[in-house]
């Protein structure tokens, strides 16, 4: 039966040359990892009014759940990640993030000096800060006292507080409040050094209530604890909640942390995602960050529309920035980071 | 049986064995994978600490494992002994606690044993107005939580070789002369054994690898062994030790089942053995 069967062929291939061709007509669209909750919810609608391109948001919990993934893929299927700066360095050395082109984002202006300048992507080549904060001490000021200044408070509590005070769990900076105790950098890697921090980090262990990355200022809240590990954001629920809860940076110091936004090289909207971080960038919708999440941003446009009484309930709002920036900012430590993982699970691990 | 093995070929094996394959090479600098053969990870399996970690693991498992079985025991003989017509009624309020999810149930430890929980509450009511019990965040509120979640299978796993026990032969043991409690020492126990182990096996194996229990339960004090491949896979970005530790981990299941299942095989053999002389004498 040779005519049925040539028409089929026939049939075939007028399909196949239909689908090809409707294909290229497809708008732009790009796809956006960022933690759950970290911009406006309605961004991604107010961006394509804005600017007449669609995108997707797909959530990452940690940044080593999104850098897996695009480790694993070459970049391939994200057009703009969020990520912390040691990895946005990861991803520079990886080869995978596309240099910033400074002509296409002009909101860049909107940045303080200070952002521009950063150890670890001195000029913004590649990548573009989205928040920035520092690592203290969260504690309640009725049931503590006297007031903390130093890690040690943490690490070797009065017997008044001990079993009620937590320390954060992720690796970095569970080692920091060590290594800023001792006077060392929060990107050590001598070996020696790193044994003493571990060491003093395990006899702190014996008087912790636990090891917590999300609910501690819930805990202050509800007295379960009394002096917790906190990023200064965080710190600022516990303060909405109750106003006798206080921050406050040790003597030591802190490190700097920095979420940042980076263009994946793999991207095939590169001017579309340019157009994203442009966007963002603007004070109004970088202000967002700072009214809802109570994270600084380095936004000096943003930060100067705020409300004087923002800073006023959250006194570290109002951090001046060339403070901040004196705080060494955390760096990817290469090499060494296996033996980070390898201290933290001893830690975790002591009876 | 063709297509019932070509699927679990296919579904299982195959993509347990693309991880475990992944314990041969080396994790990349920045995270990724070196495919540079090495058996370096086992090596590092059997490091000290980590096998402290695993050693510790067995201990809370096995601690889990014998309350959960004495309770879980009791329990399905208090069942077995019951009226015929309330003993389905039982067994569902014993298995009902599955009909919600396992995070929430752990949570409701949580929820009870905190400082300010409702144990605490409860105390306060009488009278007691000292320090809050630190309660929460240690291992006994870990072993708790891993024994209140496996104790169903425990108690269904003793109740079926309980119910389908013969009376006629803890009567026949009587009539010798036996006391109850050497009867339940002699007859009942061993006759029961494989509903015992098979219990035991799978409370032990479901508790050495878990990593949700002592994260919540434990506030990250604990490392088991279940966290720290959680660690390598998802935290450490370093698969290849991962893998290596999975691979130790799932060999000692194996070996721990294909014991069990020989005990089960000897047991019933001697069961049908002993029904077999009751029924003859």
């Amino acid at each position: 039966m040779t005519a049925p069967r040539h028409l089929w062929k026939l049939h075939a291939f007028v399909l196949g040359a239909a689908l090809a061709s409707a294909a290229p007509a497809a708008a732009q669209s790009l796809v956006i990892s960022n933690w759950d909750g970290y911009m406006a919810p309605d961004a991604m609608d107010a961006f394509k009014t804005a600017t007449g391109v669609s995108g997707e948001l797909v959530v990452h919990a940690t940044n080593e759940e999104i850098m897996g993934k695009l480790i694993a893929s070459g970049g391939k299927g994200y057009d703009v990640v969020f990520v912390s700066s040691p990895f946005a360095e990861v991803l520079n050395n990886l080869g995978l993030a596309e240099p910033i082109d400074h002509a296409k984002v002009p909101n860049l202006a909107n940045l303080y000096p200070e952002a521009t300048t950063l150890s670890y992507d001195s000029g913004n080549t590649f990548s573009v800060p989205y928040t920035w904060g520092t690592t203290g001490l969260c504690y309640r000021s009725d049931l503590v006292a006297p007031a903390p200044t130093s890690w040690n408070d943490l690490l070797a509590p009065s017997d008044a507080i001990k079993g009620k005070t937590t320390m954060l769990a992720t690796d970095r900076w569970l080692l920091a409040a060590g290594q800023l105790a001792k006077g060392y950098s929060v990107n050590e890697t001598d070996p020696a050094k790193m044994a003493e921090v571990k060491d003093l980090l395990i006899s702190a262990k014996g008087t912790l209530l636990a090891y917590d990355d999300t609910t501690f200022y819930s805990k202050l809240v509800s007295g379960e604890a009394v002096l917790v590990q906190a990023w200064d954001g965080w710190c600022n629920y516990g303060i909405g909640e109750n106003a006798d809860i206080k921050y406050v940076i040790p003597k030591e110091g802190s490190d700097l942390w920095l979420d940042t936004m980076v263009v994946m090289k793999a991207s095939e909207n590169k001017d579309a995602a340019f157009q994203f971080i442009n966007f963002m960038l603007d004070a109004k919708n970088h202000a967002w960050a700072a009214e809802n999440i109570l994270y600084k941003v380095p936004n000096k446009a943003a930060m100067d529309s705020l409300q004087a009484t923002l800073a006023e309930q959250y006194p570290n709002m109002g951090m001046p920035v060339g403070e901040l920036v004196k705080f060494e900012l955390l760096r990817d430590v290469g090499e060494s980071q296996r033996d980070y993982s390898r201290i933290v699970s001893e830690i975790k691990a002591a009876q | 049986m063709a297509p019932a093995l070509a699927w679990l070929t296919a579904l299982m094996v195959v993509p347990c064995g693309l991880v475990l394959a992944l314990a041969f090479f080396r994790r990349g600098i920045y995270g990724g994978i070196e495919y540079t053969f090495t058996l370096e990870n086992f090596g590092l399996a059997f490091d000290p600490l980590y096998a402290g970690i695993f050693l510790n693991s067995a201990r809370i498992a096995g601690t889990a494992t014998l309350i959960a079985v004495v309770i879980g025991y009791a329990a399905a003989y208090a069942i077995a002994a019951a009226p015929r017509r309330l003993q389905p009624v039982f067994l569902f309020f014993a298995v009902l606690p599955f009909w919600s999810n396992y995070l929430i149930r752990t949570y409701a430890w949580i929820v009870l044993l905190n400082r300010e929980g409702l144990l605490t509450q409860l105390l306060r009511w009488f009278g007691y107005h000292g320090e809050p019990p630190s309660l929460l965040y240690t291992e006994g509120a870990v072993i708790t939580g891993l024994v209140y979640n496996y104790l169903p299978f425990v108690i269904l796993a003793c109740y079926a070789p309980l119910a389908r026990l013969n009376p006629e032969l803890g009567e026949a043991s009587r009539d010798l002369g036996a006391s109850a409690m050497t009867t339940f020492r002699r007859v009942t126990l061993p006759l029961t054994l494989p509903g015992i182990a098979a219990g035991a096996v799978f409370v032990f194996v479901l508790s050495i690898g878990n990593f949700v229990t002592p994260a919540l339960l434990g506030g990250g004090r604990f490392q088991m062994i279940g966290n720290l491949v959680y660690d390598q896979f998802l935290t450490a970005n370093d698969w290849p030790f991962g893998a290596a530790l999975s691979m130790a981990l799932i060999a000692i299941m194996m070996l721990l089942l294909t014991v069990q299942a020989m005990a089960a095989e000897r047991a019933s053999g001697r069961a049908r053995t002993a029904e077999g002389d009751a029924a003859d004498g």
